[in-house]
Parts: C-alpha cells; structure tokens; sequence
C-alpha cells in the first residue's frame, strides 16, 4: 500500500527538473541566444560598415539615383541618352535587357528542351544518342565557359561588316551583329493589333462554349481551328483591308556598320545562345524524366476507353506529365534569368554588368547596389515560387 | 473431289503429330541487319529522321576533327606555327586548326598558376594526397573508410593549409580566446551532465580531447617548418578552382546539415532564421554573392582586418553553396519515414542522439547522388571567380590569350575547346559516380 501512496505522490506533484533541462526553458534559451547573436552581428555589421564608408569618404544614401550616369549603354529597350540619363534609368534598362534575355531564352529553351527530351526518348538509336550526348556535354560544361566559347570563339570567326553574311529578306550578319529588317508600321497599323486581341478573345470564348456544350450534349466542335482562325485570320484581313500598312527598314551595307534597320549585338547573340542551349539540356532531363513518370497503365487505360494515339497524348499523358514537368521546368526559368548575371563576363548590358558593374565602379556606392541587385533578384525568385505554389496547389492530385 | 475436311470423314491426308523445331527469326529481323531495321529504319518517318541524324553529324564531325586532331598543330615554340601564311606564320592560307603547341607551352600555368616554380612540388604533394585519400574513400569495396575519412576531414586540410600558404601564421592572439571557450565548454559540458543526472565524464572527454585537437592545429599552424611563404595571389589554374570547389563543399556540409536541422526545427525564431538564410542565398545569382564578399564584406568588418581576395571568395562560395546543401539534405531527412524518429525516441535518445546516431547517417546516405550533384554544380560555378579578378582554371587560360608569344585568330578558341574538355572530363566523371552510387544506394533500399 505505502509503495502504491508514495508513486502516486510522485506523480501528483510536478517532477522537480533543472530549469536547464525543461524542453520548453531550453528551446527558448537557444533560441534567444541565436536571436542575440544575429542581431549582434547585423549591428556589428552596420556600426563598421558606417565607420569604414566614413573613414573612405564614401557618400552612402541613394541619392545617386537620380544623378547623371553619364556612361553609354549598349542596348536599350527605353530611351537612354549618355549626357542625361541618371543611374536611376540604368537600373531601369539593366532589368528590362536582363528580362528581354531572360524571356526569349526561356522561349528557345523551352523549344529545344521539349525537342530533346522526347528525342532521347525515341526509339531511334541515333536520334537519342544525339540527343543524349548533346545534354551531357551541355549539362557538363561549365556556361560561363559555354558563354566564351559562343562569344570569343564563334562569333569572332564572323566576317567583317564590309563582308556581311547576307541572308536577303532576313537581314545581314556580321562580327557586329546581327542587323535585322525592321518593321515599320503605317497609318492604321493599330487596328492590326485591335484586331488581333478580338482575336484572341474569339478564339478564348469559342473554346470556353465548345468544352460547355461538349460537356452538356457529348457533341464535339472543331474549337482549335476555329480559334486559329480567328486569331490569325482576323488580323490578317484587317491588314489587307488596310492596305497592308507596313514596309520594312532594311539594313544597308556600310563601311563601319550597316545602317538601318534593327541591331541585335553581338553579346546578346552569344549569351543567349549560350543560356538557351544550356538550360534546354537541363529542361530535356526534366521532360524525360515527366513522360517516364506516367504510367504505362496510364496509356493502355486510354487505349482500351478507345482514344486514338493523339488524344491519349493530349487528354491522358502530357496533362499528368505537365504535373511532373512544371514545378522543377519553373526553376529552370528562375536559375536561367539568375544566369542571365554571367553576361558581365563579355559586357551585355544587363542588371548585374551595367549597374552592380559600371555604375558600381563609378559611384563606389557598394552596400545600396549591390543591395539593389540582389533584391531585384530575390523578388524574380520569389514571384516564381509563389506561382510554383499557386500552381502546385491547383494541380496536387485530391486523392481519397 | 479429295478434299480433306474432316466432316466429310474423308482420309485426312496430313496430320502434323509433332511439334516443329523452333526455326531462328527470318535474317532480316536478327543480328546486325534486323537490330538496324528496327532502331534505324522501322518506318518512312523514322527513316527520314535517320538520314536527317547522320546529314547532321556529317556536318558537324568531320569539321571537328578536323580541328581538334587532323589540322591541329602539335608541337612548336611561338605563334609561327599556329600562324597562316597572311598572319605570318608558316601555315598555308585558308588552314584553321587547334593551337596545341599553345596549351603545352602554358601547361604549367593552366595547372598551378604563377606558383613560383621551385616550391611547387608542395602543391603536387597536396594533389597526391587528395586523389590518394579521395579515391579510396569512393570506391565501396576498399576497407578502412573510418581512418580515411578522418585523414581527410583532419589531416588533410591542415597539411594542405600549411603546404600551400607556407604556414607560419600569426598566431599568438588565439590562443586566450581557444583557452576561454575551452573553460566555458567544459563547464557547459559539466552542468548538462549533472542537470540530466549522468556521468559528466564522457561529455567532458570528448570535450577536452576537441580542444586539444585544436591547440595542436593552431600550434603547427604557428610553426613555420622552413617553408617559404607563397601568397594567395601567385595562386591560380587548377589549383585554385579545386581550392575553391573543395572549400566550398566542405564549408557547406556541415552548415548545410545545421540549417537543414534548423529549417525542420519546432523552435520558431530557430526556423525563420534559417529559412531566410537559406531562401535569400539561393534566390540571388552566385556573381552577386561574389561581388558582395568582395566589395561589400570587407566594409562590415572592423578597421584593419582585412582577407585576401580567395578567402573572400571562398566565404561567398560557401555561403552560396551550403544554402543549396541545406536543401539536398532537407530532402534526406524528409524522405525518412516517421518511424525512424518515433522509434528513436521511443528508445530514449535525446535529440542530438537521434541526430547522430538514427536520423543522419540514414538521411546523408540517402542525398548521396545529391551531394554529388551540388558538387558538381559547384565545381562548374568556380568559373564564376574570374569575374571578379581570380586566376581560376578559365581564368587562366582566359588571361594567356593576351600573351603576344602565341597571339593567333585559334589561340582563344583553342584554350576554350581545352577548358570544356578538361571540365568535361570532371564533370561527367563525376555524374557518373553519381549515378553509380544511386543505383547502389537503391537496391540496398529494397532488398
């Protein structure tokens, strides 16, 4: 009896434990300590950091932004003049010339990715082992390298711009370049673009109704060459009707460079070369690696329901491979716009060379740039983490 | 009318009462021919797509070839022989081949940089001894991977420390400090012990016995051991993109693995801390990291402690690179089942038991092929430090095509063919490892 009291008094009264050694006293103990001690090294930080910019004479603030930058940049999407443009504006067409890369080389990559991964796929020997030597070589070798090798060594073997390569209608190409027609749109051209938008939303409604009226009656509608047609058909007899307003500037030989018409530069060429064909080894493996991930029950469940060999592509397989693809092909996207920075290397001028490079090096304003930049960044990283989210959330598979 | 049907009960004339013998596949669907008929030329499209494959490769190899072997040049002193005749050099007019004279002439450079000559047997000594404890530590079969792996994590980057700079390190002023967290590990250890009621002796031990360790590491660091001081500047090729490759994944394992722990952990400040340590270094390109620890990283710091630029751009790489371990780990430890630590606790151990004993050597053999793979990406990332003014292997060879010794239109493109070839080399060598290792690891998993 007296052995059964005494643990029940044990255990009635709350054991008597270090405070050391309570799980709650001490996670808020490490967890203080850990707070003191980041807090302790951004002050730490902050204090040197005045002290050294104070003992440099360095002007801190982001009042540079509004002065003049007064150095030439060599492609812009906007107005950019040397004598009066400020670092506000270079900031400005860094990010534009880094998104411009970044979205045609997400594009190509994308085209290529696609390509490749099913290529490596196919059961033809020699088309998948093409395709597979290409992604290993292209995943093995370093892209700021891929980068030099485009930039210095291709594009340098381009003739001289007196000896153009000249591809006609498309322009002509040169150690400068590539000199594109320009189009030049006449009076009315805006109906063109009006057109095409009511276009699109034809095309959008129409789908929108057939996929309704499937759904209700079971009869199909040929919704994907109405769309089209409206959305290239639309426009083009809008542009006819006009009289066809627009004429192309043509780029002309010269001695120095040929004028006229658009300039795509050198740099731009090479780097985006480079980065499409890099991260496209990188979007093969991932398209795969999506259609391997659906099952084969997958397909034969389709066939057997009767659907033909495209509809099973369509409705069945690359709807569940999508699910596969989209998270990681999203990060392929994220890593080639932080890639895009390598352009610094052969002086695109983008975010990363024109304004934590040039505008660095002439104001000497280290801590509000290079804080600038990476914030830049940092909010294109999170964008697409937030979409991976929504996206992740709107396909996860509702299972029982 | 004879003919045979059975219903009619006429005579049927042939019955087969016995099997045939099996007969082999008609010769056009075995052997080379059918293996060709089937992986080749199975349809009209497919045939298409096959003579469109080798039109291709007709375009692109034998120009390739050509300039890595056929026309390149092999031997020579200068420029003359990687020269055309109109660049007044001693080719025919017209000839475009690789520059392999170029690459033999600058071998040493490519390798160990501007390391003065005569000490670099210091460096080969370190080379020998990578490879030599790498190796074994690789390759399951080989035995004795405890004392390996304690070469490597010990002896290893001290002997290299001290081969490398030369040693003699001022060393003076840490001594006091080593001594005074030495008195406050010791007396934590102790008051752990007797709070949880056990024996302070092994924690105190083990204590003693790391500190010691560290007294020993700072002593020879302090000596000078004749060797002559060779600064971080002359560095440069393969030497320096192995520093920075090897630093950086040794600096971001453990880091990783702590933030890992950190990023899972119940306590919330723990995990904030962690998760915007982790998010921010991967959401921002490595360039910009190494343009902020060498611009920026030197202004948070006290008036006269200065780094040099390697080891500012190896913090950058490796607070770049432990940020991506981190998440290679988090995916082992996610992939183990709950009962892993449910049976762990169940058993009594306490967190840094289960950590060590149950949970991590389970989650870091499973991310393997992961390690590897940020290894891999890191190892190719190194090119980046020529941006800002270091002399890794690219940067080298990029910065020899300004000699005017070898000053040819082919000098530039044959340094870049070398570098990918030798970065090629590592790389794949290194994914195949990788490769080899996840199907090892997989079928030990299911079996």
């Amino acid at each position: 009896m007296a052995v059964t009291d005494m643990g029940r008094g044990v255990a009635d009264a709350p054991p008597k434990v270090a405070l050391l050694n309570n799980p709650k006293a001490r996670s808020w103990l490490f967890q203080i300590l850990l707070g003191v001690a980041v807090a302790y090294l951004v002050y730490s930080g902050w204090v040197n950091m005045n002290a050294n910019l104070q003992a440099a004479g360095v002007a801190s603030g982001f009042g540079f932004l509004g002065k003049n930058a007064g150095f030439s940049v060599a492609q812009s999407l906007i107005d950019y003049d040397q004598g009066t443009s400020s670092y506000g504006r270079v900031y400005v067409v860094g990010v534009l010339n880094t998104l411009i890369i970044a979205v045609v080389g997400i594009i190509f990559a994308t085209i290529m990715g696609f390509l490749l991964g099913i290529a490596r796929l196919s059961n033809n020997w020699i088309v998948s082992r093409l395709a597979t030597s290409y992604v290993e070589f292209a995943r093995n070798v370093p892209l700021l390298l891929q980068i030099f090798i485009w930039y210095f060594g291709v594009l340098r073997l381009l003739p001289q711009p007196r000896e153009s390569l000249d591809f006609g209608p498309l322009g002509l190409l040169n150690i400068r370049g590539y000199f594109a027609p320009k189009p030049v749109w006449g009076e009315g051209g805006a109906f063109v673009l009006y057109a095409l938008i009511i276009g699109i939303a034809i095309a959008f409604g129409v789908s929108r109704w057939a996929y309704r009226r499937q759904m209700a009656t079971g009869q199909r509608f040929p919704s994907l060459w109405v769309g089209l047609g409206a959305i290239v058909g639309l426009p083009l007899i809008v542009f006819l009707g006009l009289g066809a307003p627009l004429t192309w500037d043509m780029p002309v030989l010269g001695g120095f460079r040929p004028s006229g018409g658009m300039t795509v530069i050198p740099e731009f060429i090479a780097l985006l070369v480079a980065l499409s064909t890099y991260t496209a080894a990188f979007i093969a493996e991932i398209v795969r690696a999506g259609i391997l991930g659906v099952s084969k029950g997958q397909s034969e469940a389709a066939h057997a329901l009767g659907l033909r060999q495209g509809q099973n592509l369509r409705l069945v397989v690359i709807p569940q491979a999508l699910r596969i693809i989209i998270p990681p092909l999203t990060s392929q996207y994220l890593n080639l716009t932080k890639n895009s920075s390598l352009a610094v290397a052969i002086a695109y001028p983008e975010l990363t060379s024109v304004f934590a490079g040039t505008a660095l090096n002439q104001t000497g304003q280290a801590v509000e740039i290079i804080s600038i930049t990476m914030l830049t960044y940092l909010t294109f990283s999170l964008l697409t983490s937030a979409f991976m989210n929504w996206y992740n959330a709107r396909v996860a598979l509702v299972e029982r | 009318m004879s003919q045979a049907t059975p219903k009619s009960g006429v005579q049927i004339e042939f019955v087969r009462q016995q099997m045939l013998p099996e007969q082999a596949a008609p010769a056009v669907s075995r052997g080379p021919i059918g293996w060709v008929r089937e992986h080749l030329f199975p349809s009209v499209g497919q045939t298409i797509l096959t003579l469109f494959c080798i039109y291709v490769l007709y375009l692109i190899v034998p120009p390739i070839a050509n300039f890595l072997i056929f026309d390149a040049v092999w031997s020579g002193t200068d420029r003359t022989a990687c020269a055309t005749e109109a660049q007044g050099g001693v080719q025919p007019n017209g000839w475009f081949g690789a520059c392999w004279a170029y690459v033999g002439a600058y071998m040493n450079q490519f390798i160990y940089g501007r390391y003065p000559d005569e000490q670099q047997w210091r460096v080969n000594i370190v080379w020998l001894m990578f490879f030599g404890g790498l190796i074994p530590l690789l390759m399951p079969s080989i035995g004795f991977k405890r004392e390996n792996i304690v070469f490597m994590v010990l002896v290893f980057p001290v002997a290299t420390l001290i081969l490398l700079t030369g040693g003699n390190f001022d060393v003076q002023g840490t001594y006091l400090p080593l001594a005074i967290l030495a008195v406050l590990a010791l007396a934590a250890a102790y008051g752990f012990a007797r709070g949880s009621q056990s024996d302070p002796m092994p924690g105190l031990k083990t204590t003693a016995v790391v500190f010691a360790g560290l007294f020993v590491v700072v002593t020879l660091l302090g000596l000078g051991f004749g060797l002559e001081r060779v600064q971080t500047d002359v560095w440069g090729g393969l030497l320096v993109t192995m520093v920075i490759a090897v630093t950086g994944i040794a600096a971001s394992l453990p880091i990783g693995i702590a933030l890992a722990l950190g990023r899972r952990s119940d306590m919330p400040i723990v995990r904030f801390v962690c998760i915007v340590f982790i998010e921010f270094w991967r959401g921002v390109p490595l360039i910009t990291v190494l343009f902020m620890s060498s611009v920026m990283l030197p202004l948070f710091l006290p008036e006269g402690v200065t780094f040099d630029k390697l080891l500012r751009a190896l913090i950058g790489v490796a607070l770049f690179s432990s940020a991506y371990m981190a998440e290679v780990v988090r995916g082992g430890l996610q992939a183990l089942p709950k009962g892993q630590y449910e049976g762990a606790m169940a058993l009594g151990l306490n967190w840094g038991q289960m950590m060590r004993m149950i949970i991590l050597p389970q989650a870091l053999k499973l991310v393997i092929p992961g390690i590897v793979n940020t290894f891999i990406g890191l190892f190719k990332d190194t090119t980046l430090v020529l941006i800002i003014g270091l002399f890794d292997f690219l940067g080298i060879i990029r910065s020899s095509t300004s000699d005017a010794t070898w000053a040819t239109p082919v000098q530039s493109l044959t340094g870049l063919v070398f570098a990918s070839i030798i970065y090629f080399i590592f790389c794949f060598s290194m994914s195949r490892y990788s490769m080899y290792m996840e199907q090892r690891l997989d079928t030990s998993h299911r079996s």
